[in-house]
């Protein structure tokens, strides 16, 4: 299956009954499939007239406790940022997924992966996380979104889903889950009509009190903290005794492993380090990894982004270079493995 | 094969590899041959992607003078008609679905004056979840007539599940493939499979696999 489509499907069957878009290469083909499918399974789609207009659709629809979702790709997404902003600043859960393209500005309609400092640092204004999930094939985009879903759901915050237009345009073979029956109860928060037996549930982002806003929030980063304790993910490929690792997510880790599989076949002592989880960023395994690595590789398909994260995480002890391609280039296997040797030397 | 074939389908069913093994194999046998990348609706994994390819075979590319470019727009910047006209096969990779194969239409009327040299083969997948059930497959064939104002003359089988592709999940593809053309009414023109595969069946159409993330070997 395309990856647009496997990260549609999946929506519907893990009870996503509510989709709004707006058409953008290279993510189109998810909208196409849910204007396809949605019906079918009972939900809602709808094409609306902007990205403003859908992440505010969804901001909606999540209020009355169903399982929302949008999808867009750069340019698209940084208008969906205040929508954003305001769903974290409501406690409301949905999905968000951003097929990304080379930027900035309109840019390209290449793979990309320069949307990692929006997604992690900066989805929009004030003080607030969104989770961020970085799937490398067609069958983790399927498993991320039910795990997107889930912890939405459970920690009431968007959760982004950062793919690139490489795995949403890419076919592989893809197994499903079961469609999901039992969905988590939100009947103590969401805005679902009272009938006059209760108070009323108020979704909100504006606080006229200063204090009261930072209650909010402060109440908000406890579950931030508990996030980051418990769901940082993380692949670990062949770092055992590897003096070099190479930190990369999602398209470019899958052309790093290429790279890393065909220096160990000679001797190299590499590792691939795969954050499966950007935000919260997986510290304490990348920590666990490079503790015999004598150098680290960031390689992305940008000019440098995720590599501060990694200096972050292992305190800058360990000297870090960094490979990239950007603006919709992607690296190639022997681009990353000429990388390899300029580092290591070669096989000893 | 007649002299132009057009191959239409739903998207990611396989239609570019198809395409480019067909053309390749027709310049090794030493024929002249154009290969068009009528695909003016996506701008990933399409024909113009093999430019080296056809250049080393002696196959001439006609594409968008936008593919491979950043500007997302359905232009054709070739002359269909002319390439049809001049000697030489010629093989039109549409592309997917009922949106892909619009642009064909405009062309619908230049190309039947050649319906006797002219094959339009569907293409279908098994495995391709919008296309599972015969049924669909058909919907989306007629869809595809519809728009293109054309009918198909043939179908092919190509049922795959890329890299995972075994000599079962082609038999498995056997009794899906003959539904569909019993229904259609139409020829099934070739089973496809990839030619490291062990297999024996009629009309089998071996094909390399061209199309591959740039991970694959």
């Amino acid at each position: 299956m395309k990856g647009n489509e496997a990260l549609a499907e999946a929506a519907i069957r893990c009870g996503c009954k509510c989709f709004f878009g707006y058409p953008i290469t290279p993510q189109t083909e998810l909208s196409a499939y849910m204007a396809k499918r949605m019906e079918k399974s009972g939900g809602v789609f709808l094409q609306a007239e902007s990205e403003i207009a859908a992440i505010n659709m969804v901001l909606g629809a999540a209020s009355t406790g169903v399982r929302a979702m949008t999808s867009s790709s750069s340019p698209g997404v940084s208008l969906k940022a205040e929508g954003i902003s305001y769903m974290a600043g409501s406690d409301l859960p949905a999905v968000i997924i951003n097929v990304q393209r080379g930027g900035p500005g309109l840019g390209s309609i290449q793979p990309a992966q320069s949307d990692y400092f929006q997604a992690t640092k900066a989805m929009g204004h004030g003080d607030f996380h969104i989770m961020v999930y970085a799937p490398c094939s067609v069958q983790e985009m399927v498993d991320t979104v039910t795990l997107a879903f889930d912890k939405a759901d459970q920690y009431r915050t968007p959760v982004m889903i950062l793919a690139d237009g490489l795995l949403g345009q890419m076919m592989e073979p893809v197994t499903f889950p079961e469609p999901k029956t039992d969905l988590p109860d939100k009947s103590d928060w969401a805005a679902c009509g009272h009938e006059n037996k209760r108070e009323h549930h108020i979704i909100n982002s504006l606080f006229l009190d200063a204090p009261l806003l930072e209650a909010k929030v402060l109440e908000r980063f406890e579950r931030y903290k508990a996030i980051e304790e418990n769901e940082t993910d993380a692949e670990v490929y062949m770092c055992d005794g590897a003096e070099l690792v190479i930190t990369a997510y999602g398209a470019s880790a899958r052309v790093a492993k290429s790279a890393v599989t065909k220096a160990r076949n000679e001797g190299i002592k590499v590792g691939l380090f795969r954050p499966k989880t950007l935000w919260p960023f997986p510290v304490n395994e990348l920590k666990e990894a490079t503790k015999d690595a004598k150098n680290i590789l960031d390689v992305e398909m940008s000019m440098g982004q995720m590599i501060y994260d990694v200096k972050l995480a292992t305190e800058c002890k360990i000297p870090t270079t960094f490979f990239g391609r950007t603006g919709g280039v992607i690296p190639t296997p022997a681009e990353v493995y000429d990388e390899i040797k300029k580092i290591t030397g070669g096989a000893k | 094969m007649k002299k132009i074939t057009i191959i239409t389908g739903h998207y990611g069913s396989g239609k570019t590899n198809f395409a480019v093994n067909q053309a390749i194999k027709l310049a090794q046998k030493g024929e002249k041959v154009t290969i068009v990348d009528f695909d003016i609706v996506n701008p990933y994994f399409r024909t113009a992607d093999f430019v080296e390819l056809f250049k080393e075979n002696g196959v001439t590319l006609a594409a968008s003078m936008y593919a491979n470019t950043s500007l997302d727009i359905p232009a054709i910047s070739f002359d269909i008609e002319r390439m049809a006209y001049e000697p030489g096969y010629l093989i039109i990779d549409v592309g997917g679905d009922d949106a892909g194969a619009i642009g064909l239409g405009r062309y619908a009327e230049a190309l039947s004056q050649y319906k006797d040299d002219l094959d339009m083969l569907y293409i279908i997948n098994c495995y391709r979840y919008l296309t599972k059930d015969p049924s669909e497959a058909l919907e989306l064939m007629y869809e595809i007539e519809e728009v293109s104002k054309m009918k198909h003359t043939g179908i092919i089988n190509n049922s795959n599940l890329g890299r995972e592709t075994t000599e079962e999940t082609v038999l498995h593809s056997i009794d899906y493939a003959q539904d569909i053309v019993e229904k259609a009414k139409l020829p099934l023109v070739g089973t496809v499979y990839r030619d490291d595969l062990c297999l024996s069946i009629p009309n089998g159409i071996p094909v390399k696999v061209y199309v591959k993330t740039v991970w694959e070997d």
